[in-house]
């Protein structure tokens, strides 16, 4: 029986493989289309492509992408521990906890951003000063809202804490998204809640908290330009402000683009770098490129 | 002797609906007990409440002589903290139908995190004891592979490692072979029967007659969140005496 299969054994299919004309003459419009884009957007010369190189190297400009880097770093940082924290609470079955953490979420994300940070600006106008001490006794340090609460924290204060509770139904979503039976299973073998959260369900949580946190970190980089409200500078205020003297509004704000664009394309190579790390590791994971644009070459890789 | 788990009119309901209703039962050191009962008979809730993953509502239940989830003070009872329950828990091994493993470590580190994490043991010993382990469950090439890369049967086996590894006094299993393709129970029942040997005191639920008749020291029929028939295997299993017994037993036997 065997060998009469063996002998047997079928020929390769070779077939006419399926022409898609559509696709052809579909690819080739977009070409030329973007052919016609490119070539006007380089020959018009209302662009003043001459003046983007100086004042991309400009140092106000670079003053104000350094501000609007260290901003969104610091008030990422700021929304993911408080994200993390809030989640944590809101999953809690202390309803008191769980509750001010619903609160909390339901303030942040119910008001514009913009009032949270005049808000924040402002505090000193009710609080004019606050300290450390006992409820209803002495105090022990005070200090001066308007001297603590400066311009920049402020602008600090009101970006974190209003991303940590967009961050913080990131997280909740991650967490939930965990096998119930896995919590089980380590508290079986003797783990606490918090241990059971940092060891077990953080590490597999992170798949799905990390896609949208990216997106918020991208999101982050823009929104900082908000703070002009209460008087700071970053990037793109910084180039309104160099354009309203003399006018010469599109190559500045090429410029900025370029800056957003340099500083989205690290951050995206930097998350399919984390994404990697984060899954398991025979599931099949994109490349920067596709990450970035969506295109795929060739055909897609396979992790040991 | 004191009785490794003991219940006296354990109850237990979600809600309305009262899934445990006054289970006595004893299980001696070194004893292997088989629970066996159709579903919704309220198995793996008993189990569950073993080791406090569910409260008692009613009754009395402990393990090695300590009360499960409570402490006992002149005759109050005071509910034990988080922390204390975890304690206690690190003896009672447990074996779920669906595994569990930790999908995001490999197979030596599902098994040495509990040592290391919860019993502070060293890394260098927890990996020499996790390796002893995986070699006894038939599984010492797979200690790199990740649970995804295993077929159910050597998850399972894994996951029987992992609970070996806290070197409980007894060890739960909860249907252990009822999600492995049929050619695949035989090596986890294989793991499970030598751990019998060994002396291991163990709390079986499942459906496997064929298992509790020859390694099982008794057999306990639940239905409806009673134990209806509890004894020796060959008399539970070979002539039940109550009807819902015979019922139940002739609608297995006649799968096998
Ligand atoms: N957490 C819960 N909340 C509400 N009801 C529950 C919960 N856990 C179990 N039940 C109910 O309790 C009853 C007994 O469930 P249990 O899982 O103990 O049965 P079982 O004997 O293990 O059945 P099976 O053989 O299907 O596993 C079922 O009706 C189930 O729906
Ligand atoms: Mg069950």
């Amino acid at each position: 029986m065997s060998s009469s299969t063996e002998e047997r054994r079928p020929e390769p299919i070779k077939a006419v493989p399926v022409r898609h004309y559509g696709r052809w003459i579909g690819g080739a419009v977009v070409l030329a289309l973007a052919a016609l884009a490119v070539r006007s957007i380089i020959v018009n010369p209302n662009f003043h492509w001459e003046l983007v190189g100086p004042y991309l190297f400009d140092t106000r400009i670079a003053n104000g992408l350094v501000t609007t880097l260290w901003l969104t770093v610091a008030s990422m940082a700021i929304g993911i521990v408080g994200g993390v924290i809030l989640a944590v609470m809101r999953l809690s079955p202390n309803p008191v906890l769980s509750g001010a953490a619903g609160v909390y979420i339901w303030l942040f994300r119910g008001t514009p951003l913009i009032t949270q940070l005049i808000f924040w600006a402002n505090l000193g106008a009710l609080y004019p000063s606050f300290g450390l001490g006992i409820p209803f006794g002495p105090e022990f340090v005070t200090w001066h809202t308007t001297t603590t609460i400066t311009v920049p924290v402020a602008a600090l204060l009101g970006l974190g804490l209003n991303e940590a509770a967009y961050m913080a139904e990131i997280v909740r979503a991650g967490i939930s998204s965990v096998d119930e039976g896995q919590t089980e299973a380590a508290g079986a073998l003797g783990m606490t809640r918090g241990k059971t959260l940092r060891r077990i369900v953080l590490p597999q949580a992170m798949r799905v908290i990390i896609p949208p946190t990216g997106n918020q970190l991208i999101s982050m980089l823009k929104t900082t330009s908000l703070v002009v409200v209460i008087g700071y500078t970053e990037l793109t205020v910084v180039v309104q402000q160099i354009y309203a003297q003399n006018y010469r509004v599109i190559p500045l704000l090429i410029v900025a683009a370029i800056w957003y664009l340099v500083c989205t394309s690290v951050l995206t190579v930097f998350q399919s770098w984390i994404e990697r790390k984060f899954s398991p590791s025979t599931v099949r994971t994109t490349g920067w490129a596709s990450r970035m644009f969506g295109f795929r070459f060739g055909r897609p890789k396979e992790r040991p | 002797m004191t009785a490794m788990v003991k219940a006296e009119g354990v109850c237990k309901r979600f809600g309305n609906l009262e899934v445990l209703k006054g289970i006595d039962l004893e299980v001696q050191p070194g004893e292997v007990t088989c629970i066996i009962g159709p579903s919704g008979s309220g198995k793996s809730t008993f189990l569950r409440c073993i080791n406090h993953l569910e409260k008692v509502d009613a009754g009395r239940l402990s393990v090695d002589g300590e009360l499960v989830g409570y402490r006992q003070k002149g005759d109050k009872l005071y509910e034990l903290k988080e922390n204390e329950v975890a304690h206690k828990r690190r003896e009672i091994g447990m074996v779920f139908q669906r595994f569990n493993l930790f999908p995001h470590m490999t197979a030596l580190e599902n098994v040495i995190e509990a040592p290391i994490q919860v019993k502070g043991e060293s890394k260098a010993a927890a990996r020499e004891l996790g390796t002893a382990l995986l070699h006894q469950v038939g599984l010492g090439d797979k200690a790199k592979s990740y649970p995804r890369q295993l077929s159910g049967g050597q998850q399972q086996r894994v996951a029987i490692a992992r609970a070996l590894a806290m070197r409980p006094k007894l060890m739960l299993f909860d249907e252990p072979t009822s999600a492995l393709d049929p050619e695949l129970v035989g090596e986890v029942l294989g793991v499970m029967r030598q751990l019998a040997k060994d002396g291991m005191t163990m709390v079986v639920v499942t459906h496997e007659m064929e298992f509790a008749r020859e390694v099982a020291d008794s057999v306990v029929f639940m239905d409806g969140g009673v134990v209806v028939e509890a004894g020796n295997p060959e008399d539970v299993i070979r002539s039940p005496k109550h009807e819902r017994t015979k019922a139940f037993l002739s609608r297995v036997l006649r799968k096998d």
